[in-house]
């Protein structure tokens, strides 16, 4: 039950730091949502967003930061057999499901839907 | 028109034209005082702050309780449930975007479902949805990545960087 509290507390206080950066500066969605994807990977080079994940459960697997985590935790894990060249393996290993299911999905409701204006 | 004769005719096309004018001008006032209200800001920042919170954290409460279901469900542990949760909640988010009303919830909630993963579903839907007329190819394949590129390029080129310190500094 206490995963649950700090899920809230977590990625809302990730969305509340968003929409901030979003209403007081110019940039945009896209810049926002960049910027956290690298956050989430430089947090995971000292380790820190492993410890975040353990004590906070799926809040902190669901705002776009896991996204970088998930990435350098991919390539670490081919990196670990394979050596820098690992590297370039496994970097999609894990985000690989997320990436597809948005192409395919998008893709095949592009042609059923038709666009409202 | 035959039968009523050329000068009523014309006289009432006159005053059509100029009704439809005045109205026209009218209308063309109100537009202004709409999209003048439209784009003065209604609400300040704290309350779309509270909103993005709110939203933003249930989000985290809906992905916590998901990871719990689908373990529960398919008797795996907790932490390998974790891309059937990210797939779920990509499929809604792009679901509810090809029906049309996720966008206003995007609108309304902001940074409360831009951040989460279904922002990223979102974008790639949207981009999808708006080039389709262009075709398959230069429409939908050459524009699916416009708005969630930058994401995933600027992840990997960051996990690259990141991941080489983290290997170097500490054996992975």
């Amino acid at each position: 039950m206490m995963l649950y509290v700090n899920s809230f507390l977590f990625a809302g206080l990730v969305c509340l730091l968003g929409q901030i950066i979003l209403d007081n500066t110019k940039l945009t969605p896209g810049h926002v949502t960049t910027i956290f994807v690298v956050v989430g990977a430089f947090l995971d080079t000292f380790c820190i967003y492993d410890k975040i994940i353990l004590f906070v459960g799926g809040g902190a697997l669901v705002p776009i930061t896991s996204f970088g985590h998930l990435l350098i935790h991919g390539a670490l894990a081919r990196a670990a057999d394979f050596g820098i060249i690992g590297l370039l393996m496994g970097m999609f290993d894990l985000t690989s499901s997320g990436i597809i299911a948005a192409i395919v999905f998008s893709f095949f409701f592009s042609i059923i839907f038709k666009p409202k204006d | 028109m035959t039968k009523t004769g050329f000068i009523p005719v014309f006289l009432y096309e006159i005053t059509k034209i100029f009704h439809i004018k005045h109205r026209g001008e009218d209308m063309e006032k109100n537009k202004y005082k709409d999209i003048v209200e439209k784009y003065t800001p209604k609400e300040d920042r704290t309350s779309h702050g509270l909103k993005a919170f709110l939203i933003g954290g249930l989000m985290g409460v809906l992905g916590q309780f998901l990871l719990d279901l689908y373990a529960y469900l398919f008797h795996i542990p907790t932490t390998e449930a974790a891309p059937f949760m990210i797939i779920t909640l990509i499929f809604f988010a792009s679901l509810f975007t090809a029906l049309g009303f996720f966008d206003k919830w995007v609108a309304w909630a902001q940074a409360g479902l831009i951040i989460p993963i279904t922002g990223f579903a979102h974008s790639m839907m949207s981009a999808a949805l708006e080039y389709r007329k262009e075709g398959f190819v230069t429409g939908i394949g050459a524009n699916m990545f416009k708005l969630a590129g930058t994401v995933i390029i600027f992840g990997v080129v960051s996990a690259y960087v990141f991941g080489f310190i983290r290997l170097i500094l500490f054996g992975g």
